[in-house]
């Protein structure tokens, strides 16, 4: 076998591992299932009634913040599994096995797909319920949720990196928090990014957080007939620059963290 | 025989600790070698070295003849490591955790299930294959830790305190499959704080301590230089203690040390528990009164004594572990 049909045949089997986990741990999905349906409906009950702009049906915007938002914070998974393993000395085992030196790594992003999947179904049928519509065709609806899904496929990576970096589960996630949650408000994810201050607002136009939300609000339809005109060359040309960011994120982060991996200090 | 085990100069540092310093060691093919030392002896970053986890700072190793730094992929093919923690995938059955082991090595579909299966049986372990593992107790997945590093049939093995934190009975169970792979011709590397678990499983033992060798020899000789079992006996009167000594110089392989001042005897003798009970019949029969009454087996503590005048440091290793524990909090 050569070293790609190698690493992908490993990825596979440490994919299933993960995803036996999620199986086997029901709770686990409690979380990943009900904080997006909570944050959908505390957006749209609570802000979506509360804020007013311009007449843009609020509603309609939020979703695709929160969706961006949540898909954010679900790559912590990727984080935070391996820390985990790292903890219970699994990936030890791993590292002393002759497999692929991506695998470990690769199987985590790509299984952490599917919480996130997961999240995004049910986002969209609550969203669905309480007033969301897609106001393109099916096609353009499916890409906008495989944007959202490569998009934190990317983050996993990043994510992946930390995990690497950070010696606990919980370190992991307040680590992870304090770097995610400016970046989720720092953008056009709860309101236009015209309408934060001046530093903020450049910052926000040009983030990829941003363009994520714009693109998969055209994908979706939801962009208000009567939105200005496109700040930023990155909001114009939202889906390219987002597709972009993803790209960069991991070829820089993949690498990183594969070195990271071969390089572990802990026995 | 030759050597499939070599370890020149190791020096691996964390910070200001050195935990290996310049360690030498080698095992030839087919043999046993027990790595016997205390707590932050630096057993397991030895281990670590050559299961190619960890690079040392300075000095080589060849494992199977394959250097651990320049052809760490040719050693993991050949080696197989059961880590301090027993690292089993909690959420994985038994089975599970075998078979994804065996994938990983390339083995087919077929080989790799039924490799699994047939490892559950020798470890006793064919009932509870199909349980999780959390469901499992320290030496079940002890166990299960040993299968998983068995699924290739290494050439090598590196059982890092295989049998720590075990109770009595099943450390001498996994006493028992581990004379078994040995009988089938695997080298194996152990290291542990036991000195009756190198006497019982190893051909040769080394004894570290602070990162290097202080002694290296057969356990026989090993136990001679520190001597062997004893019977050690406190009576509760002085008068006693010359009728106590008259019993015991009947018993005794050596000579009796006594300590007036505590009213102790030591005595050397051959023979353990059955040795032990005939002298107390005898104490009885003579209504010597005793305070206390032992059979003392050398352990590590007196190897340390011997070799070195003092007992094994822990508290050196303690400040080192505390220094470890804030490292990996952040
Ligand atoms: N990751 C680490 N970071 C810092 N110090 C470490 C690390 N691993 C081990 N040490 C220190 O190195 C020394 C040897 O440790 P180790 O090899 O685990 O000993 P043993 O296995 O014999 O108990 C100890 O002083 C330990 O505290
Ligand atoms: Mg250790």
């Amino acid at each position: 076998m050569n070293s790609l049909a190698v690493a992908f045949a490993d990825t596979t089997v440490i994919a299933k591992r993960n995803l036996i986990k999620i199986k086997r741990v029901p709770e686990i999905l409690v979380f990943v299932l009900l904080s997006p349906i909570m944050f959908v409906l505390l957006f749209a009950f609570v802000f979506g009634n509360a804020i007013d702009i311009r007449g843009l049906n609020y509603r309609e915007f939020l979703i695709a913040g929160v969706f961006t938002q949540t898909v954010m914070f679900g790559a912590t998974f990727t984080a935070a599994g391996l820390a985990e393993d790292m903890q219970k000395g699994i990936i030890s085992r791993f590292r002393a096995l002759p497999m692929s030196r991506a695998a470990v790594l690769a199987g985590r992003t790509v299984s952490d797909i599917a919480y996130n999947l997961l999240s995004l179904v049910i986002m969209a049928l609550t969203g669905l319920a309480v007033g969301w519509t897609i106001r393109t065709s099916f096609g353009e609806a499916i890409a906008g949720f495989a944007l959202l899904l490569l998009f934190s496929y990317a983050i996993s990576w990043v994510m992946a990196s930390i995990g690497l970096a950070v010696p606990s589960v919980e370190v992991v996630n307040n680590a992870v928090f304090m770097v995610l949650f400016p970046l989720t408000f720092l953008a056009n994810t709860f309101v236009p990014s015209n309408d934060l201050p001046g530093g903020l607002r450049e910052f926000a136009e040009w983030s990829p957080v941003s363009t994520v939300t714009q693109a998969v609000r055209e994908l979706f339809g939801n962009v208000p007939a009567n939105a200005p005109e496109p700040p930023s060359w990155a909001l114009d040309h939202a889906i390219l620059y987002t597709l972009i960011w993803i790209a960069v994120i991991i070829a820089i982060f993949a690498p990183l963290s594969v070195r990271q991996y071969k390089r572990l200090q802990r026995a | 025989m030759a050597d499939i085990v070599e370890a020149k100069g190791l020096v691996k540092r964390y910070g200001k600790v050195v935990a290996l310093d310049g360690l030498d060691l080698t095992v030839p093919q087919g043999t046993v070698l027990g790595l016997l030392g205390p707590n932050g002896a630096g057993k397991t970053t030895l281990v670590s070295i050559l299961a190619t986890l960890l690079q040392p700072d300075e000095g080589t190793a060849n494992v199977a003849g394959f250097d651990v730094c320049n052809d760490p992929e040719e050693v993991r093919k050949r080696i197989g490591l059961s880590g301090q923690f027993a690292a089993v995938d909690e959420h994985l059955t038994g089975f599970e955790n075998l078979d994804m082991v065996g994938r990983l090595y390339r083995k087919g579909r077929k080989a790799s299930r039924d490799r699994a299966r047939e490892l559950l049986e020798v470890f006793d372990l064919a009932e509870a294959g199909d349980r999780t593992a959390k469901t499992y107790s320290g030496g079940m997945r002890r166990r299960l830790d040993l299968a998983g590093a068995l699924v290739a049939e290494p050439p090598v093995l590196f059982l890092d305190e295989p049998t720590s934190g075990l109770d009595p009975r099943s450390r001498t169970g996994l006493w028992g499959v581990i004379r078994d792979l040995v009988a089938r011709g695997t080298t194996l590397l152990l290291t542990t704080q036991y000195l009756e678990e190198a006497d019982q499983l190893a051909d040769d033992v080394v004894v570290i301590d602070h990162g290097h060798a202080i002694a290296h020899g057969t356990p026989a000789e090993l136990k001679t230089s520190v001597g062997g079992e004893r019977i050690e006996v406190t009576v509760r009167e002085t008068g006693d203690l010359p009728s106590a000594q008259t019993i015991l110089t009947g018993f005794a392989s050596g000579e009796i040390s006594i300590d007036e001042q505590r009213g102790t005897l030591i005595a050397p003798i051959a023979g353990g528990v059955p040795t032990l009970t005939k002298a107390l019949h005898e104490f009885e029969a003579s209504k010597i009164d005793l305070f206390d009454v032992g059979l003392r087996r050398p352990t590590l503590d007196d190897v340390f004594l011997t070799l070195t005048g003092h007992v094994a440091e822990e508290a050196v290793s303690e400040e080192a572990d505390g220094q470890k524990s804030e490292e990996m909090a952040g």
